[in-house]
């Protein structure tokens, strides 16, 4: 299987406290990778290292192929981002913002016309084109967030707490939109709070003080603590955890 | 063959970014378009202010800097000469020899006044009862100047008291004031480099600092460092729209100021711009530093209203002449770039004077604009990280 994201003894250090302590992982292409850990277990700022914005202290990563160390910029140029602010203009309107982020991203002008159409035809928000993003529903402008995100047809999409204050329906619907987006080969790197999402990952891993102390699917998570669902997981790793959360 | 290839990809990339940024920078356009409320009260404030900072404050003066020309050198003129020295609202500076010498005088040494005493003083004075002397004074600063000339009539008049009570003689002796640069005494000599000074800072320093601001608070500016587009552009971009809205304003006030006013603008308009522009420029950097430290629209608006603002209004001259405040508050008004773009301003605008007379100011305002713009991209990086 295709590697998209290869992380071998990554750390970083804020002087003499280690946010993230030697973590080593592989994501493979289409999955769905779900990236758990208490507050301050250090997922913000793995996160932040992997989508280039953190040079890390030592150890080596590669994002769609490139170096996070040396390539930053060709890592940004191949990632999507989404994070639980949603991260849209309110007094832009619907078709505006997709503009601004296909524009940001280098997408061609004749492409983006087409794409929107095409877009806002599959989100049934064909009326909405010429809305203000602030008049959408909650749930719309999440729909809409996660399709900006992945408008430039990026090789992975990092979603940081994507479906935090959003009711269980419109949750349901979410992932719904993430399946669809593994399926055509984008892989979907996310960090959640509900461990019932956590269930819908193809494989999960779980911070703990720095480190990952767990990686699997969540069925085999399940088999080796011997726990009901992904919350029994969680809660016996967490246990663990000398770190206080900030 | 390999080179063209590489150009022609650099070229490529180039246009990408460009178009990259000009999207962004419409959409900044759009921000401040849509915001109809923000939209009117920037285009009308500098209206508005024009109107209101027609009634100034005025204020003693002490110690102004003063000449003078003694063409007679007797008896009644040295002693008025020894009361102006006496006087803590005075200090003479310079005894002049030629009259010709005296426009000099208020460009070289910053002169506040010029006493000129004609001949034969005491003579006239005591033959006729009738003696004249002149007093020639800076009018840029209405304010000042006007308190000035108070000062110096009522010295003049106690010495015309004190030779009457002696020979019980009606003696007059007639000041005769001449104002240069401001004849009329307008205030709007004084005030409208100052509402300049500061709407030009509102809208740079306050305005930028809060649009970045709002993207930290809504998590966009997150999404925009995930993005491919560097971070000087997404600031450039940033700063493009308010330095065009504050071209709009620096046009409303000259213009207003020269036709409604009637304020005319006696030196060279090029040099005018050239120095709002470095002026603009020092705001700029200072917004940028406001918004690489704070996280919310709220604190950048009450860190530019009341670190930015108060100080403006309150030490920059605007109101109040710096000479008469504490020594303390002296030295801070030096730190505020308001301070000398209106001594610069009122230099080239009403006094007429050449680049060369408004060096100082500009290098101190380019020094500032420099140190501010590094110190916030240093701070922005760090923060970054």
């Amino acid at each position: 299987m295709e590697k998209v994201i290869e992380v071998q003894n990554l750390t970083k250090k804020f002087g003499d406290f280690t946010a993230v302590d030697h973590i080593s992982f592989e994501v493979y292409k289409g999955e769905i990778f779900g990236f758990l850990g208490a507050n301050g277990a250090g997922k913000t700022t793995a996160m932040r290292m992997l989508c280039g914005l953190l040079p890390p202290t030592s150890g080596k990563g590669l994002v769609a192929g490139f170096d996070i160390h040396t390539q930053s910029e060709e890592v940004k140029r191949n990632i999507g981002y989404m994070s639980q602010k949603f991260a849209l203009y309110e007094d832009l309107k619907v078709w505006e913002n997709i503009r601004l982020y296909g524009g940001i991203y280098g997408v061609p002008e004749d492409e983006i016309i087409k794409k929107t159409d095409e877009l806002l035809k599959r989100l049934g928000f064909e009326k909405e084109r010429n809305s203000f993003v602030k008049s959408l529903p909650l749930g719309w402008k999440q729909k809409l967030a996660f399709s900006v995100a992945i408008f430039h047809e990026p090789k992975i999409v990092f979603l940081d707490e994507p479906t935090g204050g959003v009711d269980p329906v419109t949750r349901r619907q979410f992932w719904e939109m993430i399946y669809e987006a593994a399926d055509r080969g984008i892989t979907v790197f996310v960090t959640t709070h509900y461990m019932d999402e956590a269930e819908y990952c193809d494989r999960v891993s779980i911070m703990v003080d720095g480190r990952i102390d767990a990686l699997d699917s969540p069925k085999n998570l399940k088999n080796q603590f011997k726990a009901n669902n992904m919350d029994g997981v969680f809660q016996q790793l967490a246990r663990r955890a000398s770190r206080k959360a900030d | 063959m390999e080179f063209f290839n590489n150009l022609r990809d650099a070229l490529q990339e180039r246009q990408i970014s460009m178009k990259q940024f000009m999207s962004f920078v419409r959409k900044e356009f759009y921000h401040i378009f849509r915001d109809k409320t923000t939209m009117a009260i920037l285009l009308i404030l500098p209206i508005l202010m024009l109107v209101l900072f027609g009634y100034s404050i005025s204020t003693e003066v002490k110690n102004s800097k003063i000449a003078i020309l003694d063409s007679s050198n007797d008896v009644a003129t040295r002693a008025i000469i020894e009361k102006f020295r006496n006087s803590e609202y005075f200090s003479v500076k310079k005894m002049v020899n030629n009259p010709s010498e005296i426009q000099d005088l208020f460009k070289k040494d910053r002169l506040n006044m010029v006493l000129v005493f004609g001949d034969n003083f005491y003579e006239n004075l005591a033959h006729t009862g009738n003696a004249q002397v002149q007093l020639i004074v800076d009018g840029s600063d209405p304010n000042s100047a006007k308190t000035i000339v108070t000062y110096a009539t009522s010295i003049i008049g106690a010495y015309q008291l004190e030779l009457s009570k002696i020979d019980k003689i009606p003696f007059q002796i007639n000041p005769q004031i001449k104002l240069l640069y401001n004849p009329q005494m307008k205030g709007a000599y004084n005030f409208v480099p100052g509402v300049m000074g500061m709407i030009l800072m509102l809208i740079c320093a306050m305005m930028t600092s809060i649009s970045i601001a709002r993207e930290k608070e809504l998590g966009t500016m997150e999404v925009l460092l995930v993005s491919p587009m560097k971070p000087i552009y997404i600031i450039l971009s940033k700063i493009i729209p308010y330095f065009v809205l504050s071209l709009v304003n620096l046009a409303t006030i000259l213009l207003l100021s020269v036709f409604l006013l009637k304020v005319p603008i006696a030196g060279s308009l090029f040099w005018l711009i050239a120095f709002s522009l470095v002026y603009i420029f020092v705001n700029l950097s200072l917004g940028l530093l406001i918004s690489s430290i704070v996280d919310s629209q709220l604190v950048a608006l009450l860190i530019s209203g009341m670190v930015l603002m108060l100080p403006v209004i309150m030490l920059s001259g605007m109101m109040f002449p710096v000479e008469n405040m504490p020594v303390f508050f002296q030295w801070i008004s030096q730190i505020i770039p308001a301070k000398w773009y209106i001594i610069g301003v009122k230099k080239i605008m009403i006094k007429g004077l050449g680049l060369s007379s408004i060096i100082p100011e500009m290098s101190v305002l380019l020094g500032m604009g420099i140190v501010l713009v590094i110190a916030s991209l240093k701070n922005f990086k760090y923060r970054l990280e």
